[in-house]
């Protein structure tokens, strides 16, 4: 009886399966619009679409469309799984894959590979991934969480004029692997500038910190960066309000620097800073989205008012890299068919972002430089300052904030080669 | 018609003590075995084989494991997900730190590391019961999840906390495709849900159901209570344990805290519950809906050409109707719709 249901639902699952479709580039989009994480999930996924959907009205990347499916992760490492190993056989096979989220990347790390399917973590995720000889198919594009590190000490430094010396920083983190993941670099940051390290963890999800700002306020620091996701945000932020700790020491990581963060803390939120990949504002590649696609109601945001928020234009960011990827791909591999995960692999760790291109998108200054190669699977590392003012974030850094990128650099290959040595891996660049 | 019982006999008292006494039970259970190894490792695709049927056997083994604590021993336990969590992050110590250890050893060690903590936490169970055992089983969740964030020596200092699980390797041979790792599971499964039923028929099952009816009663007649109630937990911890291993080794490939959170151990209540309280059977009926029915509704949203963030929450919408349905319907379980449509089919086609 046990195997009855799942012997039925194969052959359902066998019928669903659609076959093969040509001239079609396909991505596979394990996301999120319902839990506690769908704010996020529907802002970063409505741009990726947004700006496929812009490519494929113009007639897609040098004619060939590209194709996507969604599949519901809620954000849960099993399911996201799950759904990997649905879409990945989808419509000829995936040929990118991108799931939001460090538990549901880990959970099919050792999978891509094998499959031969290049996957993203645009801003998250494992950072010593940026090492293409052990992580092939692993792209921590943009900026991962220890150039973000990196940045934010960079950042606390110049603005204390240049030095951090005597200084006291508190890391105010939710208590999970994302929380922990920038600490090597603090550490050793610490050690080296001189400065005070307080880590403080906040228990998941972060609701309750009446004890951390009190701590907080005793310790007197002269920074606190917050590294916080989901509700833990807006509490903070709400929380240092009635412990009187001003606003704009507050760095938050760039996943508590959306709208979904300042707007629930009302006031409080004013003066806060936090990072982002993103310069906030305008773009020519937005008004084009709002002309062509939400006025003919082919847009994916269901509230308009969404249209270039930090989410969506994080989403919009991730669409141009993927289409600029498979442009590159075809450059090499020839035009105007699809190209093949291993093919697209091979676009991805050729990026070229400057600013002449990203003026061609209608992007220009909305992300950093990306030249991705082997060696460098990041590309940029490069971030910027935002700060909400009650209505809006704006970048309060003109130029994008590089860290130290020989400290990071060296964590990296120490921690890859760690890595590799676990699991047999001989690092070398592919072809 | 189909489990007409005429002609079979039990002349020994053998024969009727089996564990499946009608030939028609016993043949179906044989043939599904020999299809589900012979057949199925090679017609049935590797997203059914790594996506469903995988999860599908190590949920059921979680169930099994609640199902002896709550379904037979009555000790109602929030905390299936932290003892899987335990079985999990102390097989990847073992293997990792004592370089040659068999896997399969590391998995019953990491199953007997579960079974303490499971002692540890079930000594409170003689005091007291109920939905007060349950929220001092939530505090279990609680600790063992923070344990494995905090101390990262478990984690052997990874700067994130989660680490990538060790391929499973036995005797030299690799289980590395999405065959071998059900083949390896599905036996582990098979062989533990035999000495479940089997246990359960055995006086220490009598002794768990006489406490769970009625734990006065069972003392004045003679069972230890505390002892009868820590070895449903130590059995129960047990199978968590190996379930939550093979949850990391042979379907999700890594080994974090945030895998086994409180909504595992909700899930796995559930099926239970809707498979079927104190049922062996029920524990693999429960896990199949559990785990089939939101991919079967995401499918079928999908076909539909549903937006998908109204396709998930339509697919929460008749999942919780669903199970209220099954609960008024039928408290007992699937099991105990089977256990009917047996009766049921017994008389078929001549009702009385």
């Amino acid at each position: 009886m046990k195997l009855l249901p799942s012997l039925v639902f194969g052959a359902v699952l066998a019928g669903a399966i659609a076959p093969a479709f040509a001239q079609e580039q396909f991505v596979a989009l394990p996301s999120y619009r319902v839990g506690p994480y769908a704010s996020g999930g529907s802002g970063f996924y409505g741009g990726i679409i947004d700006y496929f959907s812009l490519v494929n009205a113009a007639g897609g990347v040098n004619g060939v469309k590209i194709a996507w499916q969604e599949c519901e992760t809620e954000y849960n490492p099993s399911r996201g799984v799950e759904c990997y190993e649905r879409l990945k056989t989808q419509r000829g096979g995936a040929t990118l894959v991108e799931p939001l989220s460090t538990s549901i990347a880990y959970g099919i790390l050792d999978r891509i590979p094998k499959d031969k399917i290049p996957m993203t973590m645009i801003g998250y995720g494992r950072s010593d991934a940026a090492n293409g000889k052990v992580f092939p198919y692993v792209f921590p594009l943009i900026s991962s969480y220890w150039s973000q590190a990196a940045a934010m000490v960079k950042y606390l430094a110049d603005k204390n004029g240049g030095s951090l010396k005597g200084k006291k920083i508190v890391h105010l983190y939710h208590d999970s692997a994302f929380g922990k993941e920038p600490l090597p670099v603090l550490e050793a940051l610490a050690t080296q500038q001189g400065f005070e390290l307080v880590k403080i963890p906040v228990a998941p999800p972060g609701s309750e910190q009446q004890a951390q700002w009190l701590q907080i306020r005793q310790a007197r620091p002269d920074h606190v960066i917050l590294w916080g996701w989901g509700v833990m945000n807006s509490v903070a932020i709400k929380t240092a309000q009635r412990n009187g700790f001003p606003r704009e020491k507050i760095l938050g990581v760039w996943w508590a620097g959306s709208e979904e963060d300042t707007v629930p803390s009302g006031d409080a939120a004013k003066g806060y800073t936090a990072m982002s990949f993103n310069t906030p504002g305008n773009y020519p590649v937005l008004d084009e989205i709002r002309a062509k696609l939400y006025k003919t109601g082919k847009g994916n945001l269901a509230d308009q008012a969404r249209i270039g928020s930090v989410y969506h234009m994080r989403g919009v960011t991730a669409g141009i890299l993927f289409v600029e990827a498979m442009r590159t791909a075809q450059d090499k591999f020839g035009k105007g068919k699809p190209v093949t995960g291993e093919q697209l692999r091979w676009g991805l760790e050729h990026l070229n972002l400057d600013a002449a291109r990203q003026k061609a998108i209608g992007a220009v200054n909305m992300f950093p430089t990306v030249k991705t190669s082997c060696e460098d699977h990041e590309g940029s590392g490069a971030v910027k300052v935002q700060q909400w003012d009650g209505k809006k974030w704006n970048a309060i850094t003109p130029n994008w904030i590089v860290g130290d990128r020989a400290l990071v650099k060296k964590l990296v290959d120490d921690s890859s080669n760690k890595y590799a040595a676990e699991k047999n891996i001989k690092p070398a660049c592919m072809p | 018609m189909f489990y007409r019982e005429a002609g079979q006999f039990r002349t020994t008292y053998e024969a009727d003590g089996q564990i499946l006494p009608i030939r028609q039970d016993r043949i179906f259970l044989l043939a599904t075995l020999a299809v589900a190894v012979l057949a199925v490792p090679f017609i049935a695709s590797p997203y059914l084989l790594s996506a469903i049927l995988i999860p599908f056997l190590i949920f059921s083994l979680a169930a099994l494991g609640l199902n002896i604590l709550t379904g037979y021993a009555g000790q109602l336990s929030l905390g299936t997900a932290a003892f899987m969590a335990v079985g999990a992050f102390a097989s990847w110590n073992f293997v990792a730190r004592i370089p040659g250890i068999p896997m399969l050893l590391a998995f019953v060690l990491g199953g007997l590391c579960a079974a303490l903590v499971g002692i540890a936490f079930g000594l409170p169970s003689l005091r007291i019961r109920g939905f007060y055992l349950a929220a001092a089983t939530l505090a279990t969740q609680f600790f063992v999840i923070w344990c494995l964030t905090k101390i990262s020596w478990l984690t052997n200092y990874s700067p994130s906390g989660v680490i990538t699980a060790q391929q499973i390797e036995i005797m030299g041979y690799a289980f590395d495709t999405p065959q071998r790792k059900y083949v390896l599971v599905l036996l582990v499964v098979a062989l533990l849900a035999l000495l479940a039923k089997n246990l359960v028929r055995s006086n220490v099952g009598r002794s768990w159901m006489a406490v769970r009816d009625m734990d006065m009663a069972a003392e004045v007649v003679g069972i230890r209570p505390l002892r009868t109630k820590l070895l449903a937990f130590a059995v129960s911890s047990f199978y968590c344990g190996v379930a939550g291993a093979l949850y990391a080794f042979a379907y999700l490939g890594t080994v974090e805290p945030e895998a086994y959170n409180l909504d595992l151990s909700f899930r796995i209540l559930f099926m239970i519950i809707i498979g079927g309280v104190g049922s062996i059977l029920g524990s693999f009926l429960g896990a199949a809906f559990i785990v089939l029915l939101p991919v079967f509704l995401n499918i079928v949203a999908h076909g539909l050409a549903l937006p998908t963030s109204v396709a998930s929450n339509l697919e929460l919408m008749v999942f919780g109707a669903l199970i209220i349905f099954f609960l008024i319907v039928e408290p007992h379980g699937l099991a105990r719709l089977w256990q009917i449509g047996k009766e049921k089919l017994r008389l078929w086609p001549f009702p009385h």
